[in-house]
């Protein structure tokens, strides 16, 4: 069985349960297959992001979750299918690009930059928000002065936001893991991203973290209105938070739709159970 | 105060002086050495072709004139005009900064990911390549390079110390280009870590030299930053061969100038801005000492060719990482 949500028309929205307002797609993704040598990751696989909904994307060790995400934000070419964001094709484009068109992400393995403190390390997110050039920073003259300080600004209410106030000056690299991976969301959301992507935000975290991680990608998607994308373990966790959930399974998609929906597909319980494929 | 040991703070001066320049070597290595990973080995040959090339733009030599004159016969040597210091200056940082693109788009781009002796591998041809392009755009002669610094011993400090040391001392003889050189030096390595603390771009490259992944994912790109930090390694490389060239003119053996680098970054580590600094110091001053103190008198002298190593040596053995650099921890 194959649960869909093709039924509405990309432009229409919606209103979810709990009265938030979904967009139209931000994000489509079309066919896409990706292979590494003779491995196929992803096989086929379309599914789409709406503006202002949490989407999930579950599924079993090796089903290919991250590599979509790793699609999504440009660290993989695909072989084949297209990406569509905002509404226009997407050539092939460098994850440094993607970065600067506002999709942010979070790494699995927490990817910081360990010698720099927190507050500088949020402080990178905001590059693309700085537009002065390079002799306007080196000569710390006109616009890069007046940037600088707004930026600040910004960083400090993301700081606040995340309750990461204590540890401004400390240098990641002395963090203990539950924080890091708070940092990185503060990183990711410097950047003021329409479209965030986490991969496992809540990996390796005890329960009292992941309540607090939870509550804070909620508080993000209603307060700044950011449109995400997660990929997750824990499935209580995944249908507490998510508006729509994808489903994967050996690099295909075997469910999507809202949680309800998917909790009741037979695939899902079948892959999530280990029920023998035959 | 006895003569004696106000020559011993004379050379103390000296070294120090010595060491801020090592230290302006020292730094275009670790420079690159952070952001990309690459142990830059052209780091001494960058110094000679900016050098080289300052002196061919000020004296109006026409680059590559003996290979223009062999293939077609004619006789052209000079533009027949001169091009004042600074304008120069200005010029030959517009062909490092053209060099450093070079690099990276030729080079290093097609490298990336690969093993460090890989890349290493690849300076040392950056390295012979450069020093025979030198040769053929201005030619295998020594040059004089006068920029306009003064030369000489400085009368006004040896006035204003003479009377410390009663008549047997006339003075601390403390040579004009060293004062010079220390004070460039000293506010090029300042606006260097000012730009790497306080810019956009110098946040960038912090942030490249620490992750490369998550470098991208704030969306800043690779390749620029390299770009950046190669033109940077270009300036620091042509203000080492200005000094050094100002004292001992432009040939060859300028390049060799980055042999005495090796042993700062022993010292202070390959990763870390102030390491080179202070890692420059202490080999100018220890040598300088050593040679005044033990060298000179009971080794017969010439011990500053080896005694930097042989510190660096020591050094290695207790602290492998160096002053300052990261400490190595094995995760099990």
């Amino acid at each position: 069985m194959m649960l869909e949500n093709q039924t509405l028309a990309p432009s229409d929205g919606y209103v979810t349960a709990d009265g938030r307002q979904i967009g139209g797609v931000m994000m489509d993704l079309r066919n896409i297959t990706l292979r590494f040598g003779g491995v196929e990751a992803i096989k086929d696989i379309s599914f789409d992001i709406r503006e202002g909904e949490i989407r999930a994307i579950i599924g079993p060790n090796g089903a290919g979750k991250s590599s979509m995400l790793n699609v999504i934000s440009g660290f993989y070419v695909p072989q084949e299918g297209e990406v569509w964001f905002n509404g226009a094709k997407r050539p092939p484009t460098k994850p440094y690009q993607v970065a600067r068109q506002g999709i942010a992400r979070t790494f699995q393995n927490i990817a910081l930059f360990e010698g720099m403190s927190v507050l500088d390390n949020v402080m990178t997110g905001r590059l693309r928000q700085m537009s002065s050039g390079l002799f306007s920073q080196a000569l710390w003259w006109g616009k890069a002065q007046t940037e600088e300080v707004e930026n600040r600004a910004a960083v400090e209410r993301i700081i606040d936001f995340l309750e990461i106030q204590s540890i401004r000056k400390t240098p990641v690299g002395r963090l203990p893991y539950g924080l890091k991976k708070r940092v990185e969301l503060a990183r990711a959301l410097a950047a003021e991203p329409h479209l965030l992507l986490l991969d496992e935000p809540m990996a390796g975290m005890n329960v009292e973290e992941k309540e607090d991680m939870s509550r804070f990608i909620l508080d993000v998607n209603d307060e700044f209105g950011t449109t995400i994308a997660l990929i997750e373990h824990d499935m209580g966790v995944v249908m507490d938070l998510s508006d729509r959930v994808v489903v994967m399974d050996y690099g295909r998609k075997i469910g999507d739709g809202t949680p309800e929906e998917v909790r009741n597909n037979e695939a899902v319980i079948d892959a999530y159970l280990g029920v023998s494929h035959d | 105060m006895s003569a004696d040991f106000l020559y011993g703070i004379e050379v103390l001066i000296n070294g120090l002086m010595a060491g801020v320049l090592y230290a302006l070597v020292a730094l275009g290595f670790v420079l690159i050495y952070k952001a990309s990973g690459i142990f830059n080995y052209a780091q001494g040959v960058m110094a000679l072709f900016g050098a080289l090339t300052l002196t061919g733009i000020m004296s109006g030599q026409v680059p590559f004139a003996h290979l223009i004159n062999a293939t077609f016969g004619t006789h052209i040597h000079n533009f027949g005009w001169n091009v004042p210091a600074l304008g120069a200056i200005a010029l030959t940082l517009v062909v490092m900064v053209c060099f450093a693109w070079m690099v990276q788009k030729f080079v290093f781009r097609h490298l990336v990911g690969q093993e460090p002796i890989i890349l290493f591998m690849a300076t040392i041809g950056l390295a012979y390549f450069l020093e025979g392009m030198g040769d053929l755009m201005w030619g295998s002669d020594i040059k004089k390079l006068d920029v306009g610094l003064p030369q000489g011993g400085s009368r006004w400090v040896e006035d204003i110390t003479a009377g410390l040391g009663g008549d047997d001392f006339y003075g601390f003889f403390i040579d004009k280009l060293d004062m010079v050189a220390t004070l460039v030096a000293a506010i090029l390595v300042i606006s260097l870590v000012m730009f790497s603390q306080y810019t956009k771009q110098g946040r960038a490259m912090r942030a490249v030299a620490d992750d490369h992944q998550a470098a991208l994912s704030v969306g800043i790109s690779l390749n620029y930053i390299w770009i950046l930090v190669w033109s940077l390694a270009g300036l620091v490389a042509l203000v080492a061969g200005i000094m050094w060239g100002a004292k001992s003119g432009v040939q060859f053996s300028l390049s060799l100038i980055a042999l005495k680098a090796l042993p700062v970054l022993m010292l202070g580590g390959f990763t870390s801005i102030p390491g080179a600094i202070v890692g420059g110091l202490i080999i100018g001053v220890g040598e300088k000492l050593f040679e005044y103190l033990i060298g000179a008198p009971f080794l017969g002298g010439a011990t500053e060719n080896w005694f930097a190593y042989v510190l660096a040596l020591i050094f290695l053995v207790f602290r492998p990482q160096g002053l300052f650099g990261e400490k190595i921890i094995e995760r099990v």
